[in-house]
């Protein structure tokens, strides 16, 4: 077994038991900090496929600034332990089902393609993934998008403000 | 290096954990962690296509991603105050109904 196997094997690990430890949880506030785990995981992984500014991106945004914004509204509305009764008994068994259905569909797929896939073995171009080469592509072929998205962000801050104004004055 | 296969199967696990949750948590603040965890498990499979195409285009598209769930986040964590201001309460079952 190669080292990258292993790597890859142990962080898999890692990833897999911090998004279960997300998900079984009672405390929402513990729920967050396995979330951030995971996607600090996650950044190990884009490092290893050569994305060095997708994984710097992954951690100041998702680990950083979603998951701040999320342990910040938790603590504010005091819903740590909101949502444990379940009115419909007979929805978590149909949802644990329905997942493995869902696991066991696309781990076929995935295992009838597994010869499909592209294997590409010669080296990467210099500078692959770098900042520089992530601002070539993004400000040459997908201008118009990354315009758009600054007027999604400003609609979901003024989206944001609007919502949580409080009326009664 | 380690084959692609091994990186989407563990993006189908991330993925799959993800929906459970959506499916099976009550509280609408884990219900928007589990969306959050079913894209990044999207980000890490745009991620691997990127590195074994050797094309920059999933990378770009992961960037773009993390924008949206950033907004998606904004909105959704305002909506989510608002409901707990009018109803005392954030359990998805206590959403049903339209009048505030």
């Amino acid at each position: 077994m190669s080292l990258q196997l292993f790597l890859f094997l142990v962080l898999a690990l890692v990833a897999i038991t911090s998004a279960l430890g997300m998900l079984i949880n009672r405390n929402a506030i513990y729920s967050a900090l396995f979330l951030v785990l995971n996607f600090a995981t996650v950044a190990v992984f884009f490092l290893l496929l050569n994305a060095p500014f997708i994984a710097v991106a992954q951690v100041s945004v998702y680990a950083g600034a979603i998951m701040v914004l999320f342990l910040f509204v938790i603590m504010l509305l005091g819903a740590e332990r909101a949502g444990q009764i379940q009115s419909i008994p007979w929805q978590r068994p149909l949802a644990i089902a329905l997942a493995l259905v869902l696991l066991l569909e696309a781990g076929f797929i995935l295992y009838s393609q597994r010869g499909v896939a592209p294997m590409v073995t010669g080296t990467l171009p210099p500078g692959f993934g770098s900042p520089a080469q992530v601002g070539k592509v993004l400000f040459s072929t997908y201008l118009l998008p990354f315009e758009v998205t600054s007027v999604l962000l400003l609609v979901a801050m003024i989206g944001a403000i609007v919502l949580t104004k409080n009326e009664k004055k | 290096m380690v084959s692609i296969n091994y990186y989407l199967g563990l993006a189908i696990i991330l993925f799959t954990i993800g929906a459970l949750g959506v499916l099976i948590r009550r509280n609408a603040i884990i219900v928007f962690m589990s969306v959050e965890l079913m894209l990044n498990a999207a980000n890490l499979a745009f991620v691997a296509f990127a590195r074994y195409w050797q094309s920059m285009n999933g990378q770009i598209f992961v960037f773009f991603i993390m924008t949206v769930a950033a907004a998606e986040v904004a909105i959704g964590l305002a909506l989510i105050v608002t409901i707990f201001r009018s109803k005392a309460s954030i359990d998805v079952d206590q959403m049903n109904s339209l009048k505030g």
